[in-house]
């Protein structure tokens, strides 16, 4: 891919993440930052790399470290996300919709 | 060889895209409770689908020592995930920000020192200009988060006085330090000396620390959001000089999701976000408006009054703040939600913006305490109610609900959109003591309203009391 094509995936990107933000509900806005943690750690495929290849030791040392730290936040993140959201729930008695 | 990571077969991009897209999905579930724990899945298989790819199309000489690596984090990862308390998630948010910053150096570093295996050189060892500067720009930018990140950590925890810590001179050094870092970044295009990339590192680690330092306790929902954008500006900068599609359509949200959060964070608290970075604010008192407030009268009620007033309503409006979550009063305070729903009280529970340490804390407390979604407002949704209301149930907040903020020019949160609770019949207001004032350092014009009681105890302690006094 040259430049310009991953600019453009960039710049886009960055306006399906502005609509799409703006749509969560503020009461998640905890699980949000959870989430986008998570997967702000994608960057593991970088250490992947890194610590795949065979060129240089310092390299894939601080490959693996890298490996290492995102896959806490990898796991932490999603965990700590299904958690908190499987705490959400609605009033049982659903009669009681008076609000207006 | 050059070519290696430029040149990926098209299934190698199509996986990328729908990583990226999964991520998109991910968030896009947030729009609603229901709709989230789904959205949560479909990001752990565009998660998988990334690692997966990167797995197959990479000769990977040490596969044991990465499965380890990611056995060890996840591992870590998944224990924390299951027994953090759900009062300190804006700490564990922040170390997550932490952990995602250096993650970016690291791979920077390994990039800096083996780009064959990147794909970004153009001749032995000589790294491609273009992919210098997004290098340097990713490495900085993932210093910043790792150390901004440590020092909100640290605040958070309490392991740091949250009080701002002002350096004389501070607007010149960072100013001066974020030149150097440009300078070098621009150097680093010309020369691919060592010592450029590791003063560029080196440098953004020290305004890391040194932008967060003077910033209060109670801007940290917008530090936390800010810090949250940066994470994913890391992101994408690797993501350019990896040239993979996932990477840069994930930072992209994550910046913007960060940035949109500080943004409202901001807003809610009427004030610029370069007047919350250059931080100081609620450090010092206003002393004549605190002195000045414990002459005056105020009436002290006592559980008992709490529990009688709130029985006869036919409204009552919650509102927490920040000190529910000190003395997690959550539990109790469900507890009398349903006691008092049980007399035929309807209860709702109003929420601010910046209520607690980071976006919708307070609305994570109460799903804990299991108060369904439904009974929990925003402040422009809720705010017309307080009128028609019996009565307002202030539990640790204090700022969010001055009045003050609309009538007082002079005061330093004028403007702040906050929660009418004093147009409440009656204003029950539960607070440690008298003396403390909120993060702003102002007195609040409610406690001394004829309409207002004081419920002075720790939040919980009051919250058991009321509900042994509701039988």
């Amino acid at each position: 891919m040259d430049f310009i094509s991953i600019l453009s995936i960039f710049v886009l990107a960055c306006f399906v993440g502005y609509y799409v933000v703006w749509s969560v509900t503020p009461a998640l806005h905890t699980p949000l930052m959870s989430v986008t943690n998570a997967i702000s750690s994608v960057i593991v495929v970088g250490a992947l790399i890194a610590a795949a290849a065979a060129g240089s030791i310092s390299s894939k040392w601080l490959g693996l470290v890298a490996v290492a730290l995102a896959s806490v936040n990898i796991f932490g993140g999603f965990a700590v996300t299904q958690r908190m959201l499987s705490m959400y729930r609605r009033r049982e008695r659903q009669e009681d919709k008076t609000h207006g | 060889m050059a070519e290696a990571a430029h040149a990926q077969p098209a299934w190698v991009l199509l996986a990328y895209l729908v990583a990226g897209v999964c991520f998109i999905l991910a968030l896009r579930g947030l729009s609603s409770p229901e709709s989230s724990r789904r959205g949560n899945r479909i990001g752990m298989i565009g998660m998988a689908i990334a690692v997966l790819t990167t797995r197959a199309t990479h000769h990977i000489a040490s596969l044991p020592e990465i499965v380890a690596a990611m056995v060890v984090g996840g591992g870590i990862g998944l224990v924390t995930a299951r027994k953090i308390q759900m009062t300190a998630m804006p700490q564990l948010v922040a170390a997550f920000h932490s952990l995602v910053g250096m993650a970016a150096v690291l791979v920077g570093t390994a990039a800096f020192l083996n780009p064959e295996a990147f794909g970004i050189t153009y001749g032995p060892g000589l790294i491609i200009p273009g992919s210098r500067v997004e290098m340097g720009l990713g490495v900085a930018i993932g210093a910043v988060t790792f150390s901004g990140s440590v020092i909100a950590f640290l605040k958070l925890n309490g392991n740091m006085s949250g009080k701002p810590i002002i350096l004389p001179l501070r607007h010149l050094i960072n100013l001066g330090t974020l030149v150097a870092i440009i300078g070098l970044i621009a150097y680093f295009t010309q020369d691919q000396a060592p010592w450029v990339y590791f003063t560029v590192a080196g440098l953004s680690f020290a305004i890391g620390f040194l932008l967060i330092i003077p910033i209060g306790g109670a801007d940290m929902p917008v530090v936390i959001s800010m810090l949250n954008s940066y994470s994913g500006w890391a992101a994408a900068a690797m993501g350019f000089t990896l040239h993979n599609s996932a990477m840069i359509i994930t930072g992209a949200l994550v910046g913007s999701s960060g940035a949109i959060l500080s943004y409202i964070m901001c807003r809610a608290m009427n004030r610029s976000f370069i007047s919350v970075i250059s931080g100081g604010f609620g450090g010092e008192a206003i002393s004549g408006a605190a002195a000045e407030a414990i002459d005056r009268p105020w009436k002290r009620g006592s559980a008992e009054d709490a529990a009688f007033l709130m029985k006869q309503a036919d409204q009552v409006i919650i509102v927490p703040g920040y000190g529910m979550a000190v003395s997690q009063a959550q539990h109790a305070l469900k507890e009398m939600a349903d006691k008092l729903k049980a007399e035929g009280v309807r209860v709702k529970y109003a929420i601010h913006p910046v209520a607690g340490r980071m976006p919708g804390h307070m609305n994570v407390l109460l799903a804990e305490a299991n108060v369904p979604y439904d009974e929990v407002f925003e402040l422009e949704d809720i705010n017309s109610e307080f009128a028609q209301t019996d009565v307002a149930f202030v539990i640790g907040a204090n700022d969010v609900t001055n009045p003050a903020a609309r009538t007082d020019k002079s005061s330093p949160i004028y403007g702040m959109p906050v929660l009418d609770v004093e147009k409440a019949r009656t204003v029950l207001f539960v607070k440690r003591s008298m003396g403390g004032v909120g993060y702003a350092g102002v007195d609040n014009e409610l406690f001394y309203r004829d309409n207002t009681m004081m419920l002075l105890s720790d939040a919980k302690k009051m919250v058991e009391e009321i509900v042994k006094a509701l039988g």
